[in-house]
């Protein structure tokens, strides 16, 4: 058995950061599924939102215009205490990133360059060209190494073990291996990240199945604002690599069949650096009505880049400007974008507070498996990152002051339990099924992308609900070609699909309840946000039967009332 | 409509946990539409043909480094091919060389991670920090920009034939070599001079028989060589400096 007094489950930007912050004080472990650097932080592109005032256009910037920008674009479901703790310790965490090594971007007078991006009012995110994810995943990645972080590269957590009110640690399979380890921890902290690939059509990760989401859901811990789903308006078609913000933050338009720039039609204050949920519904309206283009791989709207001349988009954009010729064969220089809107992030997730802790002792969870909330019904771009890092640190100072009495004793017992529940699934798996399981997850994603998409309404949620329940039942017949445990990604890719389908029940229930539109939840049958009723987090929890069973948790609100979300 | 055309994937299998057993191609027909990727490809046999085939993945769009292997011959991204860039409609791979195989397409990469963490691949000052951001020119962050780059997928440990000389060769790597470069080219790093000593022998910068075959499977444009020799030059220079600073002090 390993042991430890705080286990981290996630090597991306949260996890990473939550290690550097305990490991002088603690004896910390880290485990991940792949190596640190292959998480998915190190895909972000565009930035990370901080009010230094570097842009010569934000001298009067200030966190406190930041946070109304965060709570304005959450269409005000973000908790407004967390998210003015968000954007104040914004600047100080990219400077502390910036100390450690981060080769951010920079402006003619040295300091770290910023750029805008959308539903901000001051250009405040702050890049390293378009690979701000892989400069800020590296930096960490270096500070853990030089810090000593002990880290468990390639495993994998198969379940969590809560018993009696207490979290006591987890099981993992060593991937190299094939060995179910079981991990004994007075405190864990995840990190897992979002739950992309519950879609057919996402820019997340293969890896981003939302296991760690599932498996604390499945343990008993309640889940936040689920269906909140956010489709980023520029993905590539096809493959749905992400192009990043940055592009539209760098001048790109978006342009129609008919050559026309047609946010100019749906908001021309912003034209196209409108918040992220506006943007997709009216790229989505623009194809619906016609006015996309049609290609084998799928209807499309221009994203063009021509304009900005070549010496911009290779400085600036060349991680896009290298995806469109390896990945669709265009040059960005010479001609447009084809892109469309697909599932990008996960506003929801585990139910924590603003210290990250869960309702749980001995259990918390930070960045993008983990809902505050501070980015209520929609996310600013740049804001993600930014949650990553800055509650990676506040969760390991929170631990850190709930651990000053002593570090509470895990029960082995329990965990040894929970070793025997994951290796009758294990053993379940390996028997020869009737069904595969990339059918199942390939008919799950089709179904969310369809029916619990950009637009929605009850009679397709309750069509999505109706799959989702026969996936389920069909899930039980799934079996894997071999039983062998050692980097068997069919065996992990199945014991996840478990997850991602408990995942997907919370997503299409919550939608069906909330009757109003908010942020990215948008129901043609109700088409309005409505405070009166649904000012409020959902909160979904297992109940007996294994499906969901919705409650309601009050939004905090301090100085900014609600009101008309316009731009 | 686009129309799809037949492949033929020959895939090396091998099973490190059952040492009896060797190596030995598996063929799988396919049909595949323009633009697909070797790794969907690869996805696509795993699910529906034959769920025992093991390769790594995860970001599939060239920016996390799981997927480096050889196909056809050369050292690449699966996840950045295109199975139409060759003029054959058979395509064959294997697991990065230099490594031993765990199993099929995955290597234990543990060398390669022991070579990285030996060079102190992290920042090091001892100056105070200033309250606001330490300023670094433009052209200073543009000095280290393709090192900044570097993936760690390994194609360049892959393609080295000094570490292909055998285990025992315990030489460094192009890829190790190029995250100290970064640093020691970094403005803001204070790391002193004997810091390099680390990687200043036979086993270190001084193995590299530049032939570049790193720069050719480097699939983000970096030139790990330009980190060895700049090395070697820091390594030269702080040697003279040292004999003139002895040569001052004896005088
Ligand atoms: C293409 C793209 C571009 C983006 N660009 C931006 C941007 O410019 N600005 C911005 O603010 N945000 C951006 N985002 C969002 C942001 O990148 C993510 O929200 C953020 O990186 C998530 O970090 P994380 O630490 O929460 O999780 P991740 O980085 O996803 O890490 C999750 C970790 O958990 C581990 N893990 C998961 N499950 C298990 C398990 N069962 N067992 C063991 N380990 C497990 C994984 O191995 C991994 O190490 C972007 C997102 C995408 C998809
Ligand atoms: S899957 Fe990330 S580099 Fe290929």
């Amino acid at each position: 058995m390993l042991d430890h007094d705080i286990l981290i489950v996630g090597g991306g930007l949260t996890g990473l950061r939550a290690a550097v912050g305990l490991c002088d004080r603690f004896n910390v472990g880290l485990i991940s599924k792949v190596y640190p650097t292959r998480s998915h932080s190190i895909a972000a592109q565009g930035g990370i939102n901080a009010a230094l005032t570097n842009n010569p256009d934000s001298r009067d910037d200030s966190w406190e215009k930041h946070t109304f920008d965060t709570i304005k674009g959450s269409d005000f479901l973000a908790d407004q205490d967390a998210a003015e703790i968000m954007c104040k310790e914004a600047i100080g965490i990219v400077y502390e990133m910036e100390h450690w090594g981060c080769p951010f971007s920079r402006f003619p007078d040295g300091t770290i360059a910023q750029r805008p991006f959308g539903g901000a009012g001051y250009p405040r995110t702050c890049y390293s060209a378009d690979i701000t994810g892989h400069v800020l995943l590296n930096t960490l990645y270096e500070r853990a190494v030089a810090k000593g972080v002990k880290i468990y590269p390639e495993l994998f957590v198969a379940g969590l073990c809560i018993e009696e009110g207490q979290c006591h640690g987890v099981v993992a399979l060593d991937m190299k291996t094939g060995e179910l380890i079981p991990v004994s921890a007075g405190v864990t902290f995840f990190g897992t990240g979002g739950y992309g690939r519950v879609y057919q059509h996402s820019t997340n990760a293969l890896i981003n199945t939302g296991s760690g989401i599932g498996m604390a859901y499945q343990a008993g811990l309640p889940l936040k604002d689920m269906e909140f789903v956010q489709f980023h308006p520029t993905s590539l078609i096809g493959t749905n690599i992400l192009m990043t913000e940055g592009c539209r933050g760098e001048g790109a338009y978006l342009l129609n069949n008919q050559g026309e720039r047609f946010m100019q039609r749906y908001v021309p204050s912003a034209m196209e650096l409108a918040p992220r949920d506006i943007v997709s519904r009216c790229i989505q309206t623009e194809m619906d009505e016609g006015r996309g283009f049609e290609h084998p791989l799928g209807r499309y709207i221009q994203l063009d880049l021509r304009h900005l001349g070549s010496k911009k988009i290779i400085e600036r954009l060349p991680g896009i400007r290298n995806i469109c010729i390896d990945f669709i064969g265009i040059d960005p220089v010479l001609e447009p974008i084809p892109i469309m809107p697909c599932q990008h992030y996960s506003m929801g997730g585990i139910d924590v507070d603003k210290r990250c802790a869960s309702e749980l002792p001995g259990f918390y969870a930070g960045g993008e498996c983990a809902c505050v909330s501070v980015h209520g019904a929609n996310r600013l771009g740049g804001n993600s990152l930014l949650d990553t890092i800055v509650f990676g640190k506040l969760g390991a100072q929170a631990i850190g002051e709930d651990l000053e009495d002593g570090v509470p004793r895990p029960d082995e017992k329990a965990i040894l339990r929970l070793k025997d529940k994951v290796e009758e699934k294990f053993r379940r798996l390996a028997a020869p099924g009737a069904e595969k399981p990339y059918r199942i997850h390939a008919e799950l994603g089709a179904v969310m992308n369809e029916k619990v998409g950009i637009f929605r309404t009850r009679e397709e949620l309750e069509q999505a609900l109706d799959k989702l329940i026969e996936l389920k039942r069909r899930y039980g017949d799934v079996g894997v070609s071999s039983p062998v445990r050692y980097m068997n990604y069919e065996l992990t890719a199945a014991l996840e699909l478990e997850a991602m389908l408990d995942v997907s029940h919370t997503i299409i229930l919550g939608a069906i309840l909330r009757e109003e539109s908010r942020g990215a939840h948008f129901r043609t049958d109700f088409k309005t946000r409505n405070d009166g009723d649904w000012l409020k987090h959902t909160i979904a929890r297992m109940g007996d039967d294994g499906s969901p069973v919705l409650s309601f948790k009050d939004v905090t609100i301090t100085r900014y009332q609600p009101t008309e979300r316009k731009y | 409509m686009i129309k799809a055309s037949a492949y033929t994937f020959k895939i090396l299998r091998y099973d490190a946990m059952k040492p009896e057993s060797s190596p030995c191609f598996s063929t799988y027909k396919i049909r595949v539409i323009p633009g697909l990727t070797v790794l969907s490809v690869l996805i696509r046999i795993r699910d529906e043909i034959d769920g025992t085939l093991s390769f790594r993945s995860s970001c599939r769009s060239a920016v996390c480094g799981s997927c480096a292997m050889v196909i056809n011959g050369k050292l690449d991204l699966a996840c950045r091919t295109q199975v139409a860039a060759f003029d054959t409609d058979t395509i064959i791979l294997e697991p990065l060389p230099n490594f031993e195989v765990i199993r099929d397409l995955v290597v234990d990469m543990t060398p390669f991670w022991t070579m990285y963490e030996k060079v102190q691949p992290y920042l090091i000052r001892h100056s105070p920090v200033p309250e606001k951001e330490l300023p670094q020119s433009e052209a200073e962050r543009l000095r280290i920009d393709q090192y900044v780059n570097c993936i760690l997928c390994a194609c360049c440990y892959g393609a080295c034939p000094v570490l292909a000389r055998g285990p025992d060769s315990d030489y460094m790597g192009p890829a190790a070599a190029v995250k100290l470069e970064r640093f020691v080219l970094d403005s803001r790093d204070e790391r002193p001079a004997g810091a390099l000593d680390v990687v200043n022998d036979e086993k270190g910068v001084w193995a590299c028989d530049t032939m570049f075959h790193c720069i050719d499977a480097c699939p983000k444009d970096v030139r790990p060589t330009d980190a060895i020799v700049g090395l070697r030059k820091a390594m030269v220079k702080n040697r003279f400096q040292k004999m003139l600073g002895k040569a001052k002090n004896e005088a």
